[in-house]
């Protein structure tokens, strides 16, 4: 019964990143008449001498550091909002859920448009707070772009990182609120004292589970900017070596051996993940 | 607990930027998808529409096939959706219920891949393709769909079976059912509530997938809805049709949100227990 889902997932999953490792020794492309050569590690010497592959490297983890890190404070700021009573909360929980089920793709094109230069209420917005001088194309702009391209994904992901910590906020018993109080335990100390140790492993698992996806960004960066003005995240870099450049020339093997990088560190917070989640796989 | 008013009125205020944060971008995809251009692109843009026009719905439909879109979507999404529930529950139910050797490997291997970058199977996924000559055509999409989205699936799905009581599945088999046929009478309509959510899971991941979809599918016509909404054309390559471009996001929108917020309680359980981010 499970023979399927092993078949499946072997063809379609393991075995390509088997023959991805296996074409990282080589350098060969897509075009007719090239011949394919074995060159040892040769292709992955060449990584760090490859200042586009650096540069993309440094971005994805400006960009993994910062939206993860603004995606859980703003995560457990608003889980703790959430977690009161007021009106209306199913309707907020619920709306909670929209920035994840539009598809990323179209949702950047939505935020293209309002980071439009001339067009854009961001940028008007941004305007009028000062962030920038009036009439800078904010996706234009080194610096600026990535910023935009870190809020859309703070945008998208917040809301969902919210409820997965409100999950765990559900579950303390209120309580040891109330003893807490009775003893004179204020709001700050409850707060840092109870609720932060409590939904610590439910952020811990949210924070790698995030880490893991942020390193692998393609969608939002593609569409908002190319890859352009100091944007270009491992992904983008990856798949423009492997799809556009190997048609041209014996890319292919080089583009393999980003991937191998790519796979390798998100390896590490996968296994991270596995561990952090201490889960029965019986 | 008992608050002051100035405690009331500061989380209602956290409570309305909340909820301004999650849907003002939808909001005002819409509000430009019904203003007429001139409106449109004024350098300082009103909140709400002074001129209402339909003109950009009809022209996304008129003037590129995005119904076509529409279609190849639901085609791929749908049948990734049916192969993951069927593939996935048979799977599913042998880790909730059979013993068998190497349980634990399989169960990390599926695990594995869940996590993986799929842009490091990228680059060789589209050789075996081109080999296989299935790019360019739905298969091609949706056997690599089912596959990244089958730990999913297996896993939410066996935590459901796990819950079931076994008392009924023991007297199916002593009356002299299979597995198979106690999976398919007994188990599986017991789960309904676990297959919607997972099968929601499976269709809006496949429905938002970019990567594959633009590098599997070559053709303007075979695009998907996240594809062609990418790579929204003008009639130069500079002007960019802003109004159609946002219609054709509300129209593909809409549905999925309803959607969501209909089975809001499922996915959030659903999600808790794969965490899985579309």
């Amino acid at each position: 019964m499970i023979l399927p889902t092993i078949l499946v997932i072997s063809v379609v999953a393991f075995f390509p990143l088997f023959k991805t490792f296996y074409d990282s020794f080589y350098s060969f492309g897509l075009r007719p008449g090239i011949e394919r050569r074995f060159v040892g590690l040769q292709n992955y010497f060449r990584l760090f001498e490859d200042t586009r592959f650096i540069m993309a490297l440094k971005n994805t983890v400006f960009f993994t550091v910062i939206s993860v890190s603004l995606e859980t404070v703003l995560g457990v700021l608003i889980a703790i909002v959430v977690h009161q009573r007021f009106a209306l909360r199913g309707v907020v929980r619920a709306a909670m859920l929209v920035p994840w089920a539009i598809p990323t793709a179209i949702s950047s094109q939505m935020w293209r448009w309002m980071f439009h230069d001339q067009f854009g209420i961001m940028s008007r917005l941004w305007e009028k707070l000062g962030i920038i001088e009036p009439g800078t194309p904010i996706l234009g702009t080194p610096g600026l772009a990535m910023w935009a391209i870190i809020f859309v994904d703070v945008w998208k992901t917040t809301p969902f990182m919210a409820l997965l910590i409100l999950a765990g906020l559900q579950v303390i018993p209120e309580d040891i609120y109330e003893a807490a109080r009775i003893d004179g335990a204020n709001t700050i100390q409850r707060f840092f004292r109870i609720t932060l140790p409590l939904i610590t492993p439910t952020i811990g698992v949210a924070l790698i589970f995030r880490t893991l996806d942020a390193l692998r960004v393609f969608d939002v960066v593609y569409i908002m900017t190319r890859g352009a003005v100091n944007t270009e995240t491992l992904a983008v870099y990856n798949r423009h070596v492997l799809m556009d450049r190997a048609f041209t020339g014996a890319w292919f093997g080089y583009g393999s051996a980003i991937s191998v990088f790519i796979f390798v560190l998100i390896s590490i917070f996968a296994i991270l993940y596995i561990k952090s989640l201490r889960l029965k796989l019986d | 607990m008992s608050r002051s008013i100035t405690q009331r009125i500061l989380l209602y205020i956290a409570v309305l930027l909340i909820l301004i944060w999650c849907v003002f971008p939808l909001y005002w995809a819409f509000i430009s998808s019904i203003k007429p251009d001139r409106d449109l692109f004024e350098k300082n843009p009103s909140l709400f529409p002074k001129r209402i026009t339909f003109e950009n719905y009809v022209k996304v439909f008129k003037e590129r096939p995005f119904h076509i879109n529409i279609k190849n979507s639901i085609i791929v999404a749908g049948i990734t959706t049916v192969l993951a529930l069927v593939v996935g529950s048979l799977a599913g139910y042998a880790i909730a219920r059979l013993k068998f050797k190497g349980k634990v490997i399989v169960m990390s291997l599926i695990l594995a891949v869940s996590m993986f970058p799929q842009v490091s199977i990228l680059g060789s996924l589209f050789l075996i393709l081109r080999g296989l000559k299935l790019i360019n055509t739905y298969t091609g999409l949706i056997i690599p769909y089912t596959a990244m989205n089958l730990p999913l699936t297996v896993w939410v799905l066996q935590s459901f079976f796990r819950e079931l009581p076994k008392e009924v599945e023991e007297s199916a088999f002593i009356d002299g059912a299979s597995k198979l046929r106690t999976l398919w009478s007994i188990v599986l309509p017991m789960s309904a509530p676990g297959l919607v959510a997972t099968g929601l899971l499976t269709f809006i991941a496949a429905w938002n997938e970019f990567l594959f979809a633009l590098t599997f599918m070559q053709k303007p016509s075979l695009y998907t809805v996240p594809v062609a909404v990418a790579l929204f054309k003008g009639a130069s390559q500079y002007e960019i049709p802003w109004g159609q471009l946002m219609a054709a996001a509300v129209i593909v929108t809409l549905p999925l949100v309803i959607l969501v917020l209909v089975f809001q309680n499922r996915i959030i359980a659903g999600l808790s227990a794969g965490a899985v981010k579309g």
